[in-house]
């Protein structure tokens, strides 16, 4: 099976989205969206940086909770919000 | 909060198992095999949402490389092995059990023995506009490539130390982007002596020689980050120059810190580390100072896959009582002696350490000024009254950095180890190490 050509359908903040299988919720935020996670408590934009979930700047809403983009794989009816995770 | 599906289920894990090994890594799955004919029941954990680690991540951007499929072919002959990925460690609920936590569910993971290959994570320092989106560390970069990040036609800068940056080059340039420069921190004459001196290691001199990118400079290493809301533009130091490159892209690691908080929470001795940090003190059999845990891999001390590999094997052996075999005692050595000479050849420069500005963010999570943390006297002020440390990563980030800037060692671990849910957290107990 080659993982590469199955399509996965998601929302990102309130929108519908689509990337390949084994797509991260990270590379997702660039391939659907602007790249940020979320913003700082002084309010600068954030995005992915250690990429191994040690950094904690990817941290977003899935499903109402707070994960890891990084450590997430985007899965099938998945709701992702950015800029919202505590 | 938003309740899209059901609260997660919280439940004590009634089947504890006899070897559990934290990691998935070359370190963690070669610990598994090593064990495995003995037929004792073994559970592998891991963090990310595949087995593999570091080196052997792959996803939408890369297939799973050889190395990894063959220890999982190796593995899937025995069903009493069993692999949880997703899945981070919380606590320690006593000492022979951990509080987990996955995306759909939290229990308690009894265990006879436990084997920690919590791996390494990369040296990220502050520089200014080191925050601005667009700026990565190499290794996640590389990282984040291999899980589907579009890279193609992005001007992309490496900077930083170690041959890790030759790596990352590879993935950037594999996905389409043009690598316009890798800029290594150590001095040419260090890099030629390593250089030199893969001659004993033959598959990394032509690993090496592969990946040696055009755009290779020594005596390099980034000054700042330019830019309004996201990157624009990068400074180097060059030699005695400082050039200018215009870049969507900076991955910026200065080499590696060995993950320990979960073993340093469990009580396992510390050593210190060639770069300075922490690293779990291990003996010839991969035992921590806690007899009935284990450690192998990166987190005894940054050196690579096939070093993980050999320690692995080791210490799933050593936790069955068996003795391992010469020739894994002589490829450990001969993959420690390559490790210390990335050590030696990749030594931070002390310039590295005066990049920050007094207004340059050092804690990312809090916000905390690098100015504002320089004036305190050690790391417990810098927490206490600047809330430097403090926030979601637990200092994991600017704890590392500030043992290099400061010399300050990074705080004891405290439970939750990572943010984690209510309801995982109302599972803790109060025994060793467990909240309070």
């Amino acid at each position: 099976m080659n993982i590469a050509q199955t399509v996965v359908h998601f929302q990102l903040n309130g929108q519908a989205a689509q990337v390949a299988a084994g797509t991260s919720i990270a590379a997702a935020l660039y391939l659907c969206g602007d790249g940020v996670a979320r913003h700082s408590v002084s309010g600068q934009a954030r995005a992915p940086v250690c990429g191994m979930g040690v950094c904690q700047e990817c941290r977003v809403l899935v499903n109402g909770y707070s994960q890891l983009a990084c450590q997430t794989l985007c899965a099938p009816g998945m709701v992702v919000e950015t800029g919202a995770a505590a | 909060m938003n309740a899209t599906r059901p609260a997660p289920n919280t439940f004590a894990n009634q089947n504890a198992c006899a070897i559990l090994i934290v990691g998935a890594g070359p370190a963690g799955l070669s610990a598994a095999l090593a064990a495995a004919p003995s037929g004792r029941s073994i559970v592998v954990l891991d963090d990310n949402p595949a087995p593999g680690g570091q080196v052997w991540r792959h996803g939408a951007g890369a297939a799973p490389p050889g190395p990894l499929q063959q220890l999982q072919e190796a593995l899937a002959r025995y069903p009493h092995v069993r692999m949880r990925c997703g899945t981070r460690v919380v606590a320690a609920h006593s000492s022979h059990a951990l509080l987990l936590e996955s995306a759909d569910s939290a229990w308690v993971q009894g265990f006879e023995q436990l084997i920690l290959c919590t791996g390494a994570r990369e040296l990220l320092l502050p520089f200014p506009g080191w925050t601005l989106h667009g700026v990565t560390g190499a290794g996640g970069l590389q990282a984040l490539i291999k899980s589907g990040l579009p890279v193609r036609g992005q001007r992309i800068v490496i900077a930083g130390s170690g041959p890790l940056l030759l790596a990352a080059a590879a993935s950037a340039a594999q996905a389409g982007a043009q690598v316009l420069r890798v800029a290594e921190q150590s001095s040419w004459g260090q890099v030629a002596a390593f250089g030199a001196g893969l001659l004993r290691w033959p598959g990394k001199l032509m690993q090496a020689a592969t990946l040696l990118p055009p755009a290779y400079r020594c005596d390099s290493y980034v000054l700042a980050a330019q830019g309004e809301a996201s990157l624009q533009s990068v400074q180097l130091r060059q030699g005695a120059h400082t050039v200018q490159l215009d870049c969507e892209r900076l991955a910026a690691g200065f080499g590696l810190v060995p993950s320990v908080e979960l073993g340093r929470l469990l009580g396992c001795a510390t050593r210190r580390s060639a770069q300075g940090g922490l690293a779990l003190q291990v003996d010839a059999e991969q035992t921590t100072s806690v007899p009935h845990i284990f450690a192998a891999g990166e987190c005894t001390g940054a050196g690579g896959a096939e070093l993980s590999m050999a320690e692995g094997h080791i210490a799933g052996l050593a936790a069955i009582g068996q003795a391992a075999t010469a020739a894994h005692m002589h490829a450990r050595r001969r993959w420690q002696d390559f490790a210390s000479r990335v050590d030696t050849h990749f030594a931070l420069r002390p310039e590295l350490s005066s990049l920050a500005q007094a207004d340059t963010l050092l804690c990312r999570c809090e916000d905390v000024a690098y100015g504002s943390v320089a004036a305190c006297k050690n790391w417990n002020d810098a927490k206490l009254h600047q809330r430097c440390g403090m926030g979601a990563c637990q200092g994991r980030i600017c704890g590392a950095a500030a043992q290099i800037l400061f010399g300050w060692d990074a705080p004891s671990p405290r439970p939750p180890l990572s943010p984690a849910r209510v309801s995982t957290l109302s599972l803790a107990g109060d025994d060793n190490g467990a909240l309070q």
